[in-house]
C-alpha cells in the first residue's frame, strides 16, 4: 500500500442556480489581467448543452484524455515521441475560436459622439487586436438555452441518444435542464501531467494539487490538448499555460477556494481523501462502465486502523488524517455512495465529484389530482432526462450505477417528504428505503449535510502545515496578480 | 578594417552576448524561456509556415554543423558526385522549403489582427533577419556550386581560427558580398537569440521521452512527521 492524501470536491448539482458567483470570484482573484480574459478556471455551463470550450466532451474533436493501447494506457494524442514530433505546431490544439474571442465596447463613442439625429452607439472590439468585430461567442453563451436545437443539440452526449430519446427530451413540455459548473478535477491520472514536455506541470505529494511551474513551462501548449476537461488555458499574451490552482494560497492560509467561499447554492464540499497510489494504474485501465466503481473503491477509509497506520507509515500528518475523518467529500462518495466523477471514461481518475441532479418529481395527473407517479422507481427510466444521457456523463455509459445513486436520492426525498408533509404511507418509505439500500438514519445525515450544514462541515480544508508552506508570509493585497504563480513578477512577456 | 571588426570581432561579440544573455536571462528570469506559441490564435497558416520551417531548417543547420565538426569527413562524403547531387539537391531543395516557409509565417504575422497584435518589434527583427539568412543561403547555393565543397577550404577554415581564437579574416575577406552577408547575419541571429524567442531553441525537451508520465513533487520531508 502507498497511502496518499488528496484535496477532493463534491458538487451537489441539485442546489446549484446557476448563478455564476464562482465563476466571477474565480476571475477576480486569478484572471482578471491581459491574456487570461478568455480563461474561466472555474465555469458553469447548462446541460444539456454544448459547453465551454464548445463541445469539450466530444474527444474525437479534441483528442484529450487516455486511451487503451493494449495493455497500457496512453495519451489520446499520440505517443510521447509523437506529440515531440508535433510540437512546431500541434494538431490538436483547440483555437481561441473554440472559447471565445474576449470583447469590450467603445463605450467613449457614445459620450464623444458629436450632436445628431441618431442615437449613438458602442461599438463591440476585440479585447486582442483591438479591433471592430462581430461578437458571436462569449463564457455562458447557450446559458440557459437548454432545448436549443443549436446547442443542445449539440451536446455531445445528447447526440449519442436515439431519435426518439432526442424527442422526448426536447419535447416543449418536457424540457428540462441543469447546471453543471467546472473547475479542474486536480485529477489522480491527470492527462495535462503527462503531456508536459518540459515536465512544468506536477502533483503536489501532499494535498494532490495538480500545478503549472511557469518557470518551467515553455509554451510547447500540449497540456492544453491532452486535459479533457479543458481546464488548462494558454495565456496568449504570456506564453505559459495555466489552471486553476484550488486556491491554494487561500487553502494553506486556512481558508476555502474562491470559488467554495463565494459559492451561492452552497453546492461545494471539499475534504480530503485517501486512496491507494499502487492501484492508480491498474484501475485507470479497467472497462469504461467499471471505472466510476472502481474510482470509489480505490478511496481508503480513514477511520480503519489499519489505514491510519499505513498513512502514517507514508508520511501523513495526523492532523491530515484528522481532516480526512472530518470529510464530507469521503462521505459523498465513499459512505453514502451518491457522488460520481464526471466523465470517467477520460480515465483520468477525477477527483471531482458530482451528486446528480434529481431533477423535477415525476408525478402523475389523475383526475385533476397531482400524485408522485406509483412504481416510482420503474419510472425513473422515463425521466424526463434520459438515464443514458446522465450514465454518460457520470458513469461511462453504466446505467445501473447511476440508477444506484438515483435510488438514494428518491428515499431522501421521500422520507423527508413524509416527515415535513407526512402524505406519504409508512410503507412507501420503507419501500423506497429498501429498494435503495439505505438506512434511515443515512438518509437524515445525507439530509442535513445537503441542507443544514455550516462552512465549517462543508470545507474541511486539512491544515497545510503553513509554516512550510511556499510564499508563507506575503501580503495578498500588496501583491495581487503576483502571487500562487510562485512569482513576484507580473506574468507577462518581457523579452 | 571594416572586415576585421565583421569576421575578426563581431563573431566573439554575438558569441560573448548569447552566452552571457543567455545565462543572465536563465537563471535571473527563467519564466521568460518560451516558444511564444501563437497557435492559439491562428492555427491553419502557422500549420504551413512552422511544421516545413522547422524541419527544413533543423536539417539545414544540423548539414553546416557537421560539416564544421568534421570537415575530413564531410569532404569523403562529398566525394563521389552522385552523393554530391544528392546532398546539393537536397540541400537546396530544403533552403527553398524554409525560405517560403520563412515568408508563409511573416505573411502570417502581417495578415492576422490577433497574431501581429502579440508581435514585439525583436520578433519582426528575428523574423526578418531569418529570412535573409536563408534567403541568402538559397541564392548562394544556386549560383556558387558546390557550396558543399568551397565550404570546405572556406567557411570552415574561417570558423575554426575563431575557435583557436587566432581569427584569419581573409577566408572570409575575399568572398564575395552574398556570402558576407550570410555569414555576419549569422552571427547576429546568435546575438540576437538571448534577447528574442530564439532561446526556445536551447529547450528541447528531449527528456520527455525517457520521463514516467507522472510527476509528484514532495513539499516537505517525507516520513518525518
Ligand atoms: C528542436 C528545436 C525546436 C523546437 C522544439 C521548436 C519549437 C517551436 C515552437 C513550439 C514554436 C511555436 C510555434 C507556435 O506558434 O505554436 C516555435 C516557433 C518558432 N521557432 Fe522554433 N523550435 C525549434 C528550433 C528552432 C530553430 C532552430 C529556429 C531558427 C533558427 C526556430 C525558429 C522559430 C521561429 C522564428 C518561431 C516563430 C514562428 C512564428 O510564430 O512566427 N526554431 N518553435
Ligand atoms: S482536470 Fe485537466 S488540468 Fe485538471 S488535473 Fe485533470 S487533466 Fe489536469
Ligand atoms: S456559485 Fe454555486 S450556485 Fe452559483 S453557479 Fe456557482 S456553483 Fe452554482
Amino acid at each position: 500500500m502507498n497511502i496518499r492524501a488528496q484535496v477532493s470536491s463534491v458538487f451537489h448539482l441539485d442546489k446549484c442556480i446557476g448563478c455564476h458567483t464562482c465563476s466571477i470570484a474565480c476571475k477576480n482573484i486569478w484572471t482578471d489581467r491581459k491574456g487570461s480574459e478568455y480563461m474561466w478556471w472555474n465555469n458553469v455551463e447548462t446541460k444539456p448543452g454544448t459547453g465551454y470550450p464548445t463541445k469539450w466532451e466530444d474527444q474525437q474533436q479534441y483528442k484529450g484524455g487516455w486511451e487503451k493501447k493494449g495493455s497500457d494506457l496512453q495519451l489520446k494524442m499520440g505517443s510521447k515521441a509523437a506529440s515531440l514530433g508535433r510540437i512546431f505546431h500541434n494538431p490538436d490544439l483547440p483555437t481561441m475560436d473554440d472559447y471565445y474571442e474576449p470583447f469590450t465596447f467603445k463605450y467613449q463613442d457614445l459620450t464623444n459622439a458629436p450632436a445628431g439625429n441618431d442615437q449613438p452607439t458602442a461599438r463591440p472590439v476585440s479585447m486582442i487586436s483591438g479591433k471592430p468585430m462581430k461578437i458571436e461567442a462569449g463564457p455562458n453563451w447557450d446559458d440557459d438555452l437548454s432545448g436549443s436545437n443549436i446547442y443542445a443539440a449539440n451536446d455531445p452526449g445528447v447526440v449519442q441518444l436515439s431519435e426518439e430519446e432526442q424527442q422526448q427530451m426536447f419535447a416543449i413540455e418536457k424540457m428540462v435542464m441543469f447546471y453543471l459548473p467546472r473547475i479542474c478535477n486536480h485529477c489522480l491520472n491527470p492527462a495535462c501531467v503527462a503531456a508536459c514536455p518540459s515536465g512544468a506541470i506536477y502533483k503536489r505529494g501532499e494535498d494532490g494539487i495538480v500545478l503549472i511551474n511557469q518557470d518551467k513551462c515553455r509554451g510547447w501548449r500540449m497540456c492544453v490538448s491532452a486535459c479533457p476537461y479543458k481546464k488548462t488555458y494558454y495565456g496568449w499574451t504570456s506564453g505559459k499555460s495555466e489552471k486553476c490552482i484550488l486556491c491554494y494560497p487561500r487553502q494553506e492560509a486556512g481558508e476555502a477556494p474562491g470559488c467554495f467561499h463565494s459559492c451561492v447554492g452552497r453546492i461545494r464540499y471539499l475534504g480530503v481523501l485517501l486512496y491507494d497510489a499502487d492501484r492508480l494504474a491498474a484501475t485507470a485501465k479497467l472497462e469504461d462502465a467499471e471505472l466510476a466503481a472502481a474510482q470509489r473503491e480505490m478511496i481508503l477509509d480513514p477511520f480503519d486502523p489499519q489505514v491510519i497506520e499505513e498513512a502514517k507509515k507514508a508520511g501523513i500528518a495526523t492532523e491530515v488524517l484528522d481532516a480526512a475523518q472530518k470529510s464530507p467529500t469521503y462521505k459523498f462518495v465513499k459512505e453514502w455512495g451518491i457522488a460520481l466523477p464526471l466523465h470517467p471514461e477520460f480515465r483520468t481518475l477525477p477527483m471531482l465529484f458530482y451528486v446528480p441532479p434529481l431533477l423535477p418529481v415525476l408525478s402523475k395527473e389523475t383526475q385533476g389530482i397531482h400524485q408522485l407517479a406509483d412504481g416510482f422507481f420503474s419510472s425513473l427510466e422515463q425521466a424526463r432526462l434520459p438515464l443514458k444521457y446522465l450514465a454518460g456523463m457520470f458513469a461511462g455509459g453504466n446505467e445501473e450505477a447511476v440508477k444506484e445513486v438515483y435510488r438514494k436520492l428518491i428515499a431522501v426525498r421521500i422520507q423527508r417528504r413524509k416527515i415535513t408533509v407526512n402524505d406519504l404511507a409508512d410503507e412507501e418509505v420503507a419501500k423506497a428505503r429498501e429498494i435503495a439500500g439505505i438506512s434511515a438514519e443515512t438518509i437524515e445525515a445525507i439530509f442535513r449535510m445537503t441542507s443544514l450544514t455550516s462552512i465549517k462541515q462543508r470545507i474541511v480544508i486539512p491544515p497545510m502545515l503553513r509554516e512550510q508552506a511556499v510564499e508563507a508570509g506575503m501580503d495578498p493585497e500588496a501583491y495581487k496578480q503576483e502571487m500562487g504563480f510562485g512569482k513576484r513578477q507580473p506574468p507577462k512577456r518581457r523579452w | 578594417m571594416i572586415d576585421m571588426i565583421l569576421f575578426g570581432v563581431f563573431p566573439y561579440v554575438a558569441v560573448a552576448l548569447a552566452v552571457a544573455v543567455g545565462i543572465y536571462r536563465y537563471c535571473f528570469d527563467r519564466y521568460s524561456y518560451s516558444s511564444q506559441s501563437s497557435q492559439f490564435l491562428e492555427s491553419r497558416a502557422l500549420f504551413w509556415g512552422s511544421v516545413p520551417w522547422h524541419y527544413a531548417i533543423l536539417l539545414v543547420l544540423l548539414a553546416h554543423l557537421l560539416a564544421f565538426l568534421f570537415p575530413s569527413a564531410w569532404g569523403a562524403l562529398l566525394g563521389a558526385p552522385g552523393r554530391l547531387y544528392l546532398l546539393e539537391v537536397t540541400g537546396m531543395a530544403l533552403g527553398v522549403v524554409s525560405t517560403i516557409s520563412m515568408l508563409v509565417l511573416i505573411l502570417r504575422r502581417v495578415g492576422n489582427a490577433r497574431v501581429s497584435a502579440v508581435t514585439t518589434t525583436v520578433d519582426w527583427i528575428l523574423l526578418v533577419a531569418l529570412l535573409i539568412q536563408v534567403a541568402t543561403g538559397v541564392f548562394i547555393a544556386i549560383t556558387m556550386r558546390w557550396g558543399g565543397f568551397w565550404y570546405l577550404h572556406t567557411v570552415s577554415p574561417w570558423l575554426w581560427s575563431l575557435v583557436s581564437f587566432s581569427p584569419k579574416i581573409q577566408y572570409l575577406a575575399s568572398m564575395p558580398l552574398v556570402v558576407k552577408l550570410h555569414a555576419v547575419n549569422a552571427f547576429f541571429l546568435v546575438a540576437l537569440f538571448p534577447f528574442s524567442r530564439l532561446v526556445h531553441v536551447v529547450s528541447i525537451p528531449l527528456a520527455y521521452i525517457s520521463r514516467p508520465y507522472q510527476l509528484v513533487v514532495w513539499y516537505r520531508q517525507r516520513n518525518q512527521v
